[in-house]
């Protein structure tokens, strides 16, 4: 027979309220450690092999700064941030607002980066395989803008659910777990494109 | 458990050609001296710190005419953890400044003058060996000249790979070092004796790694310069008198050999494969793994899966006829 | 100040006659619930330690005598292949998070893990990994006569893993299969990490939390500044492989040496990651046994998390031959060395902790003595290869495979098997048999010392590791001989501890709660748990809230 009962230690009253921080966002910080230390060994072949290239095109040759992405990249943040605490304050009209503006902004950074691509693939002639540089050029700013897809595509359902009326006050704590990983997305372009187009040029 | 210090005393009095603790050479003399340091060190430790367990654990072993009483619960001493934190450190910058002292003792000093250069390529499954100075190909086999400590001559190895990562050790020498493509690394020998010093590539290199032996020859200087002329010269090619090597010569000369094997003045100079010039001066075929006969030389040739599965140089689907005369004529080249 | 306790009696209603349960299969496939998980991990790890060890005693037979010819190259490199993929990441890692998700929720008085669904997504897909390694002696094809399995040893150095060194797809299955086994792995360390901040229970400060999960807590932290490195190479990999990019293409001006870097960025702390949890097995069961508490809890607790950073600078140690330079190799035998001072701490905390006790020697206890003479030696020859040019011999020689595998074995199968003996109660209700359980330990104990203890000479001999036999001449036969000997007594011993957790499944003595007299909470619910752990959340004052009850006179609560 199994024995049901058991003797738990319980104290009456405890002084000090007793709280933890909320799972979700836990969870994320350590989701972005993990990806971080991804990024940083892509970061680190790169600038590893910077000058190493024994033929083909050189950064200087072909890359130029990608001002106008890295602005509507980076003003992405500030939307993401302003939808959130929209939502905190119960305002549901401006988080929709805010998150559309987020999603618009995130995807027209995508936009100029496959526009960026194609110039150096049609016309420059760089490839994953031309050299080095091709290499670590592509697979570090590729595996940034899939982050950012995957970023898109949490964003475009939250705002679907904004639209839908279905984001409520309660969500904030999610909504801000999601523009945690936004940021992180944002912070990771920050270091590319000081290393690649700064640093590496 | 301190069964492990006897068995490290039984090994550096074990007869083993590759024994590390039978040092024959500086490098490999001075990692001697440091590991004995370190041994006698961390030996000291187990006695202590395992005597103190043993005793601990026969000392306050729960015995049935005992109490019930729990014994008295000790949470921590700042003396005791304290001092037990400052001894392991001052043990640790004893050993690591000795260690740093042995690694620039080796690694970090210059190229010594007058050395015997010779450029090692690793191969899957085989070792290359140049001499630049002297204008010598060869492989397999390394004849180097003994150093005497008073004028010293120690050979300098300047070592790449052609294929994947290999690794360089012969335990009696020195230390291993690796052989990796697009990185060039170098170390350096010295033996004073005479000898034959054996020893294997000791990085995974794929299907025949294991069989990729090293054969060091440390020769006298005058049997070394004897060596030398002889590898100099270009393969023998006049055969009167032996017209079955005449005749293995041709077929050679025909056959898809020339592509990979170097015969030196002659059509052949591929450089997939060992250099041939002098193959009847080596001890051993196959990387050390075979002994250098015609018997074995010919089964080589006709299969060399049969010998060392997986090895790169295919079954060349030569008929019987072929097969002794190529052996004829390749025995011919001292 | 005694705490306070409350009878806590199960009131869940036996369930209404209404449709039929649902089968057993289909609940452990469809649970989320921690303690279901943890035992498919455990299940499924100990599948694959008896595939692993199979896979060592074939080579070792082929190594018994020299120039043998039991096993052709190709397979026997596919076995060391196999062998050390599957035991790190199909034996190691889920054993070692199964124990971790099955406890540390018990530990903390929490009712599951933060993410359940999460949870159960990381087992299925670690599951699915280790199948899709074996899957490929089937379905891969790989060089000339070799085909099938992975054959480039378990960390798969570049060049050798380009496409033209390593045709077909067996790399590629090793690829992705530790892939899918680093991303389960990530997502149960985030977990764990999760589970330990968020949800511990009333009055469990920091300061208060058993050293289990603390360890856990470093080891889950460790994961994922390690496992991530070698996402990140293997993705290179598969690009170099199949996109024909060059990171690892030495033709192309790339690296033989980067991918060193990265695995080994990887390798390290990983074994840190694997002995970690030891470590918290023996934290757990030595004061038990030795009926005294943990002797200096904070230096146990800052020892560990400075193993957990120090661990992330000592990689290079593995590349000592590899001509870094006297500067970097100096730097590394510096971290490493360093290491040793709290790996030391610890040690001598056990020691004091046995120090003045009363030892009793029951089946964990003793696999935890076992350990702790084990792990000093394995620390011993740890500081003899940090020694570089020490390391230029003893280093990718057999005296390294005897090094880590009395850290594997004689250390951390060892504490595992302790955790087995000790916690089976908790998880089953029914003790396991002491008798099977001695000669479980006097078996296995002959049989490691046989074949570790002894495999050191070979590489002080020349021998180097990944060769699948050896010339006669060179004095290593009798010693490679008398290894396999060791490995037939471990089996042995391997195999007697199955029968035991089978065994005792069914006929072993009523365990109750508290078969060890113990002091922390996963002691003070049922045996086995209900499935919400806790009928009511618990509140501690001390990090022995069990010795509090058991001891109201003298609390730990009035010395902390």
């Amino acid at each position: 027979m199994m024995n049901t009962s058991s003797t738990i230690p319980v104290e009456g009253a405890i002084e000090a309220p007793w709280t933890l921080p909320y799972r979700g966002t836990v969870g994320m910080a350590c989701l972005i450690v993990a990806e971080a230390a991804i990024f940083i060994i892509f970061v680190v072949a790169y600038i590893f092999y910077i000058g190493k290239s024994i033929s083909g095109p050189t950064p200087a040759q072909v890359l130029e700064l990608p001002i106008f992405g890295t602005i509507c990249l980076l003003s992405s943040s500030i939307t993401v941030h302003f939808a959130s605490s929209a939502l905190r304050k119960n305002n549901l009209h401006g988080c929709t607002a805010f998150l559309a503006g987020t999603v618009l902004l995130g995807a027209i950074f995508l936009a100029t980066t496959a526009r960026e691509w194609y110039h150096l693939i049609y016309e420059k002639g760089l490839t994953i395989q031309t050299n080095l540089f091709g290499t670590t050029y592509y697979s570090l700013v590729g595996l940034h803008a899939t982050h950012v897809v995957v970023g898109l595509i949490l964003l475009s359902t939250t705002l679907a659910f904004s639209l839908t009326g279905h984001l409520k006050e309660e969500h904030e704590k999610k909504l801000e777990v999601l523009s945690l990983y936004w940021h992180f997305v944002d912070a990771v372009w920050v270091v590319v494109f000081l290393v690649v187009y700064v640093l590496g040029r | 458990m301190a069964f492990l210090a006897p068995l490290f005393a039984v090994t550096a009095l074990a007869q083993s050609p590759t024994n590390i603790f039978a040092p024959a050479a500086t490098p490999a003399h001075s990692i001697f001296g440091l590991s004995m340091l370190v041994l006698s060190v961390t030996f000291g430790i187990f006695l202590v710190v395992g005597g103190l367990l043993l005793y601990a654990l026969i000392r306050y072993r729960h015995r049935p005419s005992d109490s019930d009483h729990e014994p008295a619960q000790i949470y921590g001493s700042n003396q005791i953890e304290l001092s037990w934190t400052v001894i392991p450190i001052l043990i640790v910058v004893m050993l690591f400044l000795t260690t740093t002292r042995v690694i620039l003792r080796t690694e970090a000093i210059p190229k010594p003058d007058n050395t015997m250069d010779v450029t090692v390529i690793g191969h899957q499954f085989w070792w290359e060996y140049r001499y630049p100075k002297l204008g010598i190909v060869t492989a397999n086999e390394l004849h180097i000249p003994t150093s005497d400590k008073a004028n010293p001559k120690p050979t300098y190895l300047t070592m790449s790979s052609a294929d994947v990562s290999h690794s360089f050790w012969v335990p009696r020498l020195a230390g291993k070092m690796d052989v990796i493509p697009n990185r060039v690394n170098t170390m350096w020998i010295d033996p004073p004796d005479v000898g034959l010093y054996l020893g294997q590539c000791a990085q995974y290199c794929g299907t025949q790694h294991a069989k990729m032996l090293l054969r060091v020859y440390a020769q006298s200087p005058e049997d070394f310069a004897a060596w030398a002329s002889q590898q100099q010269k270009p393969a023998q090619q006049d055969f009167t008198g032996n017209p079955t090597a005449a005749a293995g010569q041709t077929v050679f000369m025909h056959n898809a050999c020339i592509n990979c094997h170097t015969v030196k003045g002659t059509v052949a100079t591929g450089r997939f494969g060992p250099d041939l010039t002098h193959l009847a001066s080596r001890d051993t075929i196959a990387a050390g793994a075979v002994q250098n006969n015609p018997e074995n030389l010919r089964r080589w040739i006709d299969d060399p899966n049969t010998m060392k599965p997986g090895s790169l140089m295919p079954a060349m689907h030569l008929n019987d006829h072929d097969l002794d005369l190529i052996t004829a004529y390749l025995t011919q080249l001292h | 100040m005694a705490t306070p306790v409350l009878e806590a009696i199960d009131q869940t209603q036996a369930p209404p006659q209404g449709p039929p349960r649902p089968n057993v299969i289909y609940t452990w496939l469809t649970t989320v619930d921690h303690k279901k998980i943890g035992l498919m991990y455990i299940a499924y790890a100990l599948v694959f330690l008896l595939v692993g060890g199979v896979e060592a005693i074939l080579m070792r037979i082929q190594l018994a005598v020299p120039n043998n010819h039991f096993i052709s190259p190709q397979v026997f490199n596919q076995l060391f292949t196999m062998h050390g993929t599957t035991m790190v990441f199909f034996v190691g890692m889920p054993i070692l998070f199964g124990f971790g998700n099955y406890l540390v929720p018990l530990m903390i008085g929490a009712r599951d893990m933060a993410f359940p669904r999460l949870n159960a997504f990381s087992f299925w897909v670690s599951a699915f990994a280790g199948l899709l390694l074996y899957f490929s002696y089937f379905g891969a094809s790989g060089l000339y006569a070799a085909g099938s399995a992975p054959d480039v040893g378990w960390f798969a150095y570049a060049p050798l893993t380009a496409k033209v060194f390593s045709p077909g797809h067996s790399t590629d299955y090793w690829t992705l299969a530790v892939f899918l086994s680093g991303v389960g792995s990530i997502g149960t360390a985030l977990n764990i990490v999760t589970t330990i901040l968020c949800m511990r229970c009333k009055g469990m400060k920091m300061s208060r939390m058993p050293l289990l999960p603390w360890l856990y807590l470093v080891m889950a932290s460790l994961v994922f500044v390690a496992v991530s490195p070698l996402t990140a190479a293997q993705i290179m990999l598969t690009l170099d492989r199949y996109i024909g990019s060059h990171f690892f293409d030495t033709q192309a001006g790339g690296s033989a040496v980067l991918w060193m870097h990265f695995f080994w960025i990887f390798g390290h702390p990983e074994v840190y990651v694997l002995v970690l949890p030891a470590f918290a097995f023996v934290n757990e069961i030595v004061p038990v046994f030795s009926r005294k508490a943990m002797f200096g809890y904070p230096a146990m607790v800052a020892a560990s998390v400075s193993i957990g950073f120090i661990s992330l600078s000592v990689w290079a140690h593995h590349m000592f031959t590899v001509g870094l330079g006297a500067a970097g190799n100096t730097f590394f035998v510096f971290a490493t060395m360093v290491i040793s001072v709290p790996t030391g701490i610890k040690i001598f905390n056990w020691l004091a902790t046995i120090w003045g006790g009363k030892i009793i020697f029951a089946t964990p206890m003793i696999f935890c003595v076992a350990f702790l003479f084990q792990f000093l030696i394995a620390g011993l020859t740890g500081i003899m290869l940090s020694a570089a040019p020490f390391d230029w011999q003893l280093g990718n020689s057999y005296f390294v495979v005897a090094h880590f595998h009395y850290v594997l074995v004689g250390s951390i199968l060892f504490a595992l098997f302790g955790a087995f003996y000790y916690w089976y109660p908790k998880v089953t209700g029914k003790m396991m048999s002491e008798t099977l359980g001695k000669w479980h330990f006097w078996l296995f104990l002959i049989g490691f010392h046989l074949t570790f203890d002894f495999m050191h000479v070979p590489g002080l001999l020349g021998m180097p590791r990944r060769i699948y036999t050896y010339e006669a001449g060179r004095g290593w036969g009798g010693w490679n001989f008398i290894v396999g000997v060791g490995a037939i007594f471990q089996a042995a011993g391997l195999l007697i501890f199955c029968y035991n957790l089978v065994r005792s499944y069914y006929r072993g003595k009523e365990a109750g709660h508290d078969p060890w007299d113990a002091w922390t909470l996963e002691w003070a619910v049922p045996s086995p748990p209900p499935v919400y752990n806790f009928a009511i959340e618990p509140t501690v004052n001390s990090r022995r809230p069990l010795w509090d009850l058991k001891h109201p006179e003298d609390p730990d609560s009035d010395y902390e």
